[in-house]
């Protein structure tokens, strides 16, 4: 290899961090505005909203460890 | 070993088919999760290209793989979208037994190769296992492996491709020519940017994807049914007659269990000949190992692996299991097909549809699609390599006299990436005209994988192996599975001979097969070893135990060495074997 690449860990913090986010928004509006096609069982768990957090949280952590930017 | 799966599966997709109507429908929240996943895997694809200009690079990721990346991508290969549906399918089927093929049926083998066998491959060199049989016993056993694998894996990879189409024809009602197209044209411009080093970035985005997806199910399941007692008391309530919770309880006879296998067939056929075969000579697995950037770092991977394949049946099986508790209703494809009830082999995507909410839903189809898609580049990188080096390059020496620069090779590997992604494409088709193709394909398959083991660990592991032991004993192997593959075929009472009982199924006869043909393998190397030849041992250092300088690891913490965390890994594998006994 002639040059460092960035990590993976940083590409896949970056997908986590969007999907979290979408994820999130999507079930934050869906508990608010439930919609009527929607028959999850469990729905009233908020799983969505428990599993966009988590997935902020993690792809966050692998975002700022392995960012490209980083002082070595 | 979705290979082995495909057997059971892919026939009853087929008849999924004639009345396929979609189970889950798609918001736009689940098709932009869906859409950014394919403009990140291309877009790695692209940033990668860069670093991609040398044979090594494109071959082997430049050998600059950390052990965390060559493991999980080591893993990541094998991890399927068949594997994921079919494994869940199988689960409802069979219940724990299925676990077997992640257990006994790939952590001894996975640890094996890190430990015993990967210090040779990586020592050696080689860029394939076939450039290892040419280093050990020259062109005639590697060139009866090189081209074996490359007609396989292509052909494998457009079964595979055929039968993802079909699941999403099935889950989402895609249009089955849209499914084939897009996903293997996006592997294809993806591994032709960035060769091996991109399929390996790309399988480790998708292994994390693939748990993120699919373990919502798990989650979520467990607390509907009050945790895993609360599981057991529903299976047991909804099926009083069957013992679907117990791994080795009912093993003791052909007839005591649903898959029709006895213990010997799990411990002899898969635990050890049909595991050790795949996990330690099938190149698609191998080449991620021979990417690591040092020879500690590959013998760790495939440790890594292991580690992480012993709790892949959380998102595999369990989801099954769950299935039996909270739909017991589910039945086999043929009583599906007849009644218009759903299938068992639906179960993964329904109890997704039964959990997963908006966005979660599109997480879970794309954990799917990122196991097709990382098993295709699993397939079309190795196939890849094998083609360039193993049969390509000893044809153009031949014929040029010169061996050309290394670029040019590079441009061959990526010219090979695309035919092999057309010719997988071919195969899909060939198999939506005739699904017959497919049990042959398969069968071919399983006559070249147990003889390797047997030319491959007595090449390693005893240098009094000669090169015509090698391609013999390789030769009679495959002949012998050939022959009796043929005469169940011809005739079926054969069956009770070859897997020890009538009652045995299809999975309990390639198992038997499978250990017959590799003892007729070894028998033939070690008869022919003793009436040849043997090279001297100064020709084989770097290849053989014995004549190979090791480095030391007796320096090393303990916490660095790998053999310590493979011990780790095999008393948790025994425990998880007792406490699901």
């Amino acid at each position: 290899m002639h040059k460092q690449f960035i990590s993976i860990w940083f590409f896949i913090g970056t997908l986590l961090t969007i999907y979290g986010g979408i994820i999130l928004t999507a079930n934050i509006f869906e508990a608010v505005t439930p919609s009527s096609g929607n028959h999850i069982v469990l729905k009233e768990l908020n799983f969505g909203i428990w599993w966009g957090a988590l997935l902020i949280i993690v792809g966050l952590l692998y975002f700022i460890s392995f960012r490209p930017w980083k002082k070595r | 070993m979705s290979k082995l799966l495909l057997k059971t599966f892919l026939p009853q997709a087929n008849l999924l088919f004639i009345n396929a109507s979609r189970l889950v429908s798609l918001n736009w929240v689940d098709t932009i999760i869906i859409v950014l996943y394919f403009a990140f895997v291309l877009g790695i694809g692209y940033y990668l290209l860069r670093f991609t200009k040398t044979g090594v690079d494109f071959f082997l990721a430049g050998r600059s793989m950390t052990k965390w990346i060559a493991g999980l991508s080591f893993v990541a290969a094998n991890l399927g979208s068949l594997e994921l549906m079919g494994w869940a399918a199988a689960s409802y089927q069979y219940g724990i037994l299925a676990t077997h093929w992640y257990w006994i049926g790939a952590i001894p083998a996975m640890l094996f190769l890190g430990i015993v066998m990967m210090p040779f491959y990586y020592i050696c060199k080689t860029h394939s296992v076939p450039g290892y049989l040419k280093l050990r016993y020259g062109e005639n056993a590697s060139m009866l492996s090189a081209v074996s694998f490359g007609f396989m894996t292509v052909l494998m990879s457009g079964i595979n491709m055929y039968a993802m189409a079909l699941v999403m024809k099935v889950v989402l009602g895609w249009d089955i020519h849209f499914s084939i197209w897009v996903s293997s044209l996006t592997v294809m411009v993806y591994v032709v940017l960035g060769g091996l080093l991109s399929a390996i970035f790309n399988e480790v985005l998708q292994f994390m994807l693939i748990w993120f997806g699919a373990l919502i199910i798990p989650i979520v399941g467990l607390v509907e049914v009050g945790g895993w007692d609360g599981m057991i008391q529903r299976i047991q309530h909804n099926f009083p007659a069957g013992d679907y919770t117990h791994l080795w309880h009912t093993l003791g006879s052909f007839q005591n269990n649903p898959m029709g296998i006895h213990w010997t067939g799990i411990v002899l056929g898969l635990g050890f000949v049909i595991s050790f075969s795949y996990w330690t000579t099938d190149f698609l697995v191998v080449q991620r190992v021979l990417a690591a950037k040092d020879l500690r770092s590959a013998k760790m991977a495939p440790i890594i692996g292991a580690s992480f394949k012993m709790f892949v049946p959380l998102i595999v099986i369990l989801p099954g299991l769950l299935g039996l508790a909270v739909m017991p209703g589910l039945v086999g494809q043929s009583e599906a097909v007849a009644t218009g009830a759903h299938s068992y082999n639906e179960v993964l995507p329904l109890m997704l549809a039964r959990y997963a909410g908006p966005g979660l839903l599109g997480l879970g189809v794309t954990a799917l699609i990122a196991g097709f898609m990382s098993g295709m580049a699993g397939n079309v990188s190795a196939f890849a390599t094998v083609w360039t080096y193993d049969i390509y390059k000893p044809i153009h020496v031949a014929l040029t006299k010169s061996e050309g620069p290394d670029a040019h090779y590079v441009k061959i590997g990526r010219l090979c990436t695309i035919i092999g992604v057309l010719i997988s494409i071919g195969t899909a088709y060939l198999v939506q005209q005739f699904a017959s193709i497919m049990d042959y394909v398969q069968a071919l398959f399983s006559f070249f994988v147990a003889p390797m083991l047997g030319t491959v660990l007595l090449g390693m592991l005893w240098k009094r192996t000669t090169a015509k032991g090698g391609f013999w004993g390789l030769l009679a192997g495959i002949g012998s599975s050939i022959g009796m593959w043929l005469w169940v075929k011809i005739y079926p009472g054969a069956l009770k001979i070859i897997a020890l009982s009538g009652h045995a199924k299809d999975m309990a006869e390639n198992m038997y097969r499978a250990l017959w043909c590799w003892i007729i393998c070894v028998v033939v190397t070690v008869i022919v070893s003793l009436l040849t030849t043997p090279k001297p041992e100064s020709q084989l250092v770097g290849l053989v135990r014995g004549c190979t300088p090791l480095p030391s690891e007796g320096e090393l913490p303990l916490l660095k060495r790998p053999i310590f965390w493979a011990a780790i890994v095999f008393i948790v594998f025994i425990a998880l074997n007792i406490i699901f006994w």
